[in-house]
């Protein structure tokens, strides 16, 4: 069983996908919902083994699944997770559960297919994780785009076509640039698409800065940092709350992972070369950014400009080249998965109120929605980076790491601790704080079973991880100590 | 786990499982029961601090992890408990006082429809402070730093509807935050250079670094303990109010009183002074970071009870009385006398606590006015709140033999032996606050309880500590004593307000009590000096009647008294002659507006500009949808090339051949 438990992280959520699109259509739209929640709870089942299975005192790639798949080009199905990656297949799936669950009522036209794109994509992305082949990474890295393209263009917001298709270039181009380096280092490796067989391959210092360009495009978008970022806002404010969930909560981290996948153990010269580059511009997503997300009217881009901040600090953690900077880095991409879910989800519950996203339609929220309020008020916190959720955990770690590396860094890293705070509170007091401002708002009613319950869960893991993130980091140790050991060694030829 | 490692864990998270019983089940518990499961879960937390504080006097001391937290890279961060008698001290205080607090909200917030919200938060402030206190490291320390952050910011905004209430719970929020970014700088500073983050192994090495010091600016070469303790410092800044992070003191007023009185004057806004006394070992190897704290605490304790003199609010007047009496604190800090900070600290809590819940109590009584030019002869039908009153501002304004006397005399005299740079503006700013404190605050005692009646006339300054539904208090008619669930917590509080001074003095800052909690370098004589002239309570109490601070304090108590009962036609005159100072008295030195307009304004305007001329022009208009018009664009103009005609394309193709032709034939020239 234990062999093929990457496979079924990938394949379950896919199987019951297309079983949603066969049989979940048309009148069959209930059938549709409850397979795909039991998809979605089976594909959970299948990733909480690995959890428990993993052994923390290796940094070799565990539940590795390996068959050829393509052998004129020794391209392998070849699958393995360790400590940095495991993790992100837990949390996928369990976003999974939640998006699902999310759009139960809410979605009322098509609801087989969009349900169904959530799982394939879910699988889909459960492949990325755990992919250890680089062509089999690329496949499902690009396929991947495919439902996301989907949901924003089919469930978004009026502006959807223009977004979706932003979204879909955007990240192209740099994949693009990220196929032409895996072809080159399939030639100097000697014809492997093996992840290990490039960690190993000597690299001149030129090869390595065009390797670092190309591979840092791909992923940069991703992530994004700044200036390729501003896909994300317009992708958020038109994606349906289920699309914005996943985008921030999921799919920003594979550009952040593909950094430790590749680029630092492939081009580790070029990427301490370069380490001062990528700092500035993780530096300015977040002072930048942050007051950028100050002035957005739209809550939807509030949050999203918020979610490129708090991803500059994993950026920023990962150049520092400290065990506590990427370890910080990585509770902050784990954190964010929660936090920034939980911030659109709430979104998402207004929105389905009162059909706008502008702070200024809204106002004196919880005089009619007192338990929302109180949700709203802890992910606001957690967003603000307040001890005891879990986005101070990774934001702490990352502003220490900074200080011991160059304290001018660290200080222009802690201003997040002011705009951080203000953009999203500043928010908070206009949409809920204040009397009712208008006869709209005094309609909105107070969470449903259903709302309260899965904030609530969202809520436990905030919490939780706040207050003993230890279990998180614990499974990351040797891993991340092996990839900076690795990082740290010269390739150049 | 022992039986005192149970007992620390009980004082500090029984007011949190208070705090969650009657925030999540609230409503199914009901409005009485959620309360005292509140205050029996505080009353709790005093016994077993009062139980511990038995254990430290034996001499038991304890420093240990209740969990791990968090490892990563050599670094380990704990939750655990540090217990002493600098911690003991403060838990004491700061559950007696809470425990008064929250009696006295049965009564205060009797008619509020979120009563079980207010328990929650306070019980859940209780908890908080408790984890800040008893922290042993620095990431427990921050995390009680900010969770009363929080809870004060939930309580200041606790009455939502209104947009005074919620633009101070903002404002106090991030002014705090300002503080805390310093604060977070210093633990990176003190991880970067300690490898730890465990006061007692940081203390312990942190003479060896004594001597170090780090690259900040260009070449400058800086001492490493003077940049961590500044940095700390801007923390305690944030926190305890000091100027020019003091702005949101004052404005925090718009939460109810009893939470002005447990957080915003007896506890969280002492955290700051906690603090720097919990770090002694440190501060104590930096005169610059001393030096820094002894003008600040100086400029805080003068200019902000100027200011206390010309409000008219009676809360505000007590904020600003509080702001002055946290500088005081923050003085004795930088003349390393720290336990004369915690002692005055102490007594402090006991009497500002009394004259927050007695003007609360005011404020009740006259039918929720705040505004003491409508009050008036109140003494008369208060008369236990009068007497509390009395008795909490004479402790104030440093009455021998008064609580408040012991500890701001002490500060004087502290000051007065420091040797640091700033020592002597900072012993003219204590001694002049003397009698400024003791004007504003008999100005204030006798317009409430003194003079004509005056709270008929008309309510048009009308209370700021409104309740949301206010039917069951009519308005007019006579002013009113308040029920036993206020005036108990009064009396509660009045006694450690007179007799606490006298009757701690001599162990607290003579006789060795604080221990190795507390250190000071032997080149800062200010406590030695103190104990050689320390003859007994009784003797200093009778050897002040001879002192300037005491003829300050009698003059700054006759003025309030001839200019507001002898002759209260002459203060408008005053105000009108010195017209500019009363202005800029009133505009508090104009710090709101700078910095309504400088950052947040400016903050607003630049992010605007990042966002319009930066994303939205140059990076999207510019480059992203730029390059997709030019691919349009090239694509239009190519477009014309392609007509669908063949004879066009014959046509091209002749051209070409020609021109291949002809650059052959003449490239061989």
């Amino acid at each position: 069983m234990t062999a093929y438990l990457l496979s079924l992280t990938i394949w379950v959520p896919i199987a019951f996908g297309v079983l949603v699109l066969a049989l979940g259509r048309g009148g069959n739209a209930q059938l549709g919902r409850l397979l795909a929640l039991v998809g979605s709870l089976a594909g959970f089942a299948v990733a909480v083994p690995l959890y428990s299975g993993f052994n923390a005192g290796t940094s070799a790639m565990q539940f590795v699944e390996l068959t050829p798949w393509i052998p004129a080009f020794n391209i392998n199905y070849h699958l393995g997770v360790d400590g940095i990656s495991v993790l992100f297949v837990l949390l996928n799936s369990f976003v999974t559960v939640l998006v699902v669950w999310a759009g139960w009522e809410v979605i009322k036209d098509k609801t087989a297919q969009y349900m169904a794109a959530f799982l394939i994509m879910s699988g889909l992305i459960n492949g990325v994780f755990a992919a250890v082949d680089a062509m089999l990474f690329y496949v499902f890295f690009e396929a991947m785009l495919i439902p996301m393209y989907l949901i924003i263009g089919v469930w978004g917001g009026p502006n959807r076509v223009y977004a979706a298709l932003k979204f879909f270039l955007y990240t192209l181009l740099g994949s693009l640039l990220m196929l032409v380096a895996l072809l080159y280092l399939y030639r100097v490796s000697g014809g492997s698409f093996e992840l290990a067989r490039y960690y190993q391959v000597p690299l001149s210092m030129t090869a390595q800065v065009l390797l670092f360009i190309a591979f840092f495009l791909a992923f940069a978008v991703k992530v994004p940092m700044w200036p390729v970022h501003t896909w994300l806002p317009d992708a958020h404010v038109e994606a349906p709350t289920g699309g914005s969930v996943v985008l921030a909560a999921i799919t920003l981290k594979i550009g952040a992972y593909g950094f430790l996948r590749f680029i630092l153990p492939i081009v580790p010269d070029a990427s301490h070369y370069l380490a001062g580059f990528v700092i500035t511009l993780s530096l300015i997503a977040v002072v930048y950014i942050g007051l950028v997300a100050l002035v957005q009217t739209d809550m939807k881009k509030l949050i999203a400009y918020s979610s490129i901040a708090h991803m500059g600090f994993v950026t920023l953690g990962f150049f520092i080249f400290s065990p506590l900077g990427m370890e910080g880095g990585l509770v902050q991409m784990l954190s964010h998965g929660f936090v920034s879910a939980a911030m659109f989800l709430c979104v998402g519950v207004m929105y389905d109120r009162m059909h706008s996203r502008m702070i200024a339609d809204y106002g004196g929220v919880v005089n009619v929605m007192p338990k929302f309020a109180a949700f709203f008020m802890l992910f606001a916190m957690a967003n603000a980076g307040l001890p005891a959720t879990s986005g101070f955990v990774g934001e702490f770690m990352v502003i220490l790491a900074a200080v011991k590396f160059n304290f001018w860094i660290a200080l222009a890293a802690a201003t997040t601790l002011i705009t951080g705070a203000a953009y999203t509170l500043w928010m908070y007091k206009r949409v809920i704080f204040g009397d009712i401002s208008n006869p709209q708002v005094s309609e909105m009613s107070d969470l449903s079973r259903r709302e309260f319950w899965l904030l609530a869960v969202v809520a436990l893991c905030v919490l939780g991880m706040g207050l003993y993130p230890a279990p998180f980091t614990e499974v990351m140790h040797t891993s991340v100590r092996d990839l900076l050991e690795h990082a740290a060694k010269s390739k150049l030829l | 786990m022992s039986a005192m490692e149970k007992l620390y864990l009980l004082a500090a998270l029984a007011p949190l499982a208070g705090s969650i019983l009657a925030g999540l089940f609230g409503k199914q518990l009901g409005r009485q029961p959620s309360a005292w499961i509140c205050i029996l879960s505080v009353a709790v937390s005093f016994v077993a601090s009062a139980l511990i504080f038995q254990d430290v006097l034996a001499g038991r001391l304890y420093n240990g992890t209740v969990y791990t937290w968090l490892v990563s890279g050599s670094a380990a961060f704990n939750v655990g408990f540090l217990i002493d008698q600098l911690t003991v001290t403060m838990m004491l205080v700061v559950t007696f006082v809470s425990l008064m607090v929250h009696i006295y909200t049965i009564g205060y917030m009797a008619d509020d429809d979120g009563y079980q919200r207010f328990f929650s938060y306070i019980s859940l402030f209780t908890f908080s402070m408790m984890m800040l206190v008893m922290a042993n490291n620095f990431v427990q320390l921050f995390f009680g730093w900010e969770a009363v952050g929080l809870v004060s910011y939930l309580l200041i905004g606790f009455w939502y509807k209104r947009p005074t209430a919620i633009y101070a719970n903002l404002k106090a929020f991030l002014v705090n935050r300002v503080g805390d970014f310093g604060f977070l700088l210093g633990i990176g500073l003190i991880l970067a250079h300690f490898g730890t983050l465990e006061y007692k192994t940081v203390f312990m090495f942190a003479p060896q670094v004594a001597g170090s010091t780090i690259n900040i600016l260009g070449d400058q070469q800086w001492s490493l303990m003077t940049v961590i303790c500044i940095c700390l410092f801007i923390g305690a800044m944030g926190k305890s109010a000091q100027v020019p992070l003091h702005v949101w003191l004052p404005d925090s007023m718009e939460g109810p009183t009893p939470i002005s009185a447990l957080i915003h004057a007896a506890t969280m806004v002492t955290a700051g002074i906690f603090m720097v006394s919990r770090m002694s070992p440190l501060f104590e190897l930096s005169d610059t970071a001393l030096s820094v704290v002894l003008v600040i605490g100086a400029i805080t304790a003068l200019f902000m009870g100027f200011l206390g003199i010309v409000q008219n609010d009676i809360k505000r007047v007590v904020a600003y009385s509080t702001l002055s009496q946290l500088g005081y604190m923050t003085v004795a800090l930088g003349a390393s006398a720290y336990s004369v900070a915690i002692f005055h600290l102490m007594t402090h809590a006991f009497f500002k606590a009394l004259l927050f819940l007695a003007a609360g109590s005011v404020i009740i009584g006259v039918h929720h006015n705040q505004d003491i030019r409508h009050m008036g002869g109140l003494w008369k039908y208060m008369k236990i709140t009068w007497f509390t009153s009395l008795v909490g501002s004479l402790a104030l304004i440093g009455t021998p033999f008064f609580a408040g006397f012991y500890s701001k005399d002490s500060i004087i005299e502290a000051v007065k032996h420091s040797t640091l740079p700033g020592s002597g503006f900072a012993y003219f700013a204590v001694v002049a606050g003397v009698f400024v404190t003791a004007f504003y605050s008999f100005r204030m005692y006798f317009l409430v309880f003194h003079g004509k009646e005056r709270f008929d006339q008309g309510h048009e300054g009308h209370g700021h500590d409104q309740h949301a539904q206010d039917a069951h208090h009519g308005h007019g008619g006579k002013p009113h004593e308040s029920p036993w669930v206020v005036t108990v917590p009064l009396v509660l509080l009045m006694i450690p307000s007179v007799v606490i001074g006298y009757l701690t003095i001599q162990p607290m800052l003579f006789g060795g009590y604080f221990g190795d909690a507390i250190a000071v370098q032997p080149h800062h004589p200010a406590m030695k000096e103190l104990a050689a002239e320390f003859h007994g309570p009784i003797a200093m109490g009778l050897h002040a009647f001879t002192t300037l601070p005491f003829l300050f304090a009698l003059a700054g108590v006759v003025l309030a008294w001839y200019l507001y009962l002898k002759r209260p036609d002459l203060p408008g005159r005053i105000r009108r002659t010195v017209a500019g100072v009363y202005t800029l008295l009133d505009n508090k030195y104009y710090f709101d507006r700078f910095n309504d307009w400088f950052f947040a304004g400016g903050a607003r305007k630049f992010g605007s500009l990042l966002s319009r001329g930066g994303d939205r022009a140059l990076i999207d208009g510019l480059m992203v949808n730029g390059s997709a018009k030019l691919v349009g664009l090239s694509a239009a103009v190519i477009r014309y090339m392609q007509t669908g005609c063949l004879y066009h394309y014959a046509f091209a193709m002749v051209l070409g051949v020609f021109a291949y032709l002809f650059w052959r034939f003449f490239s061989k020239f």
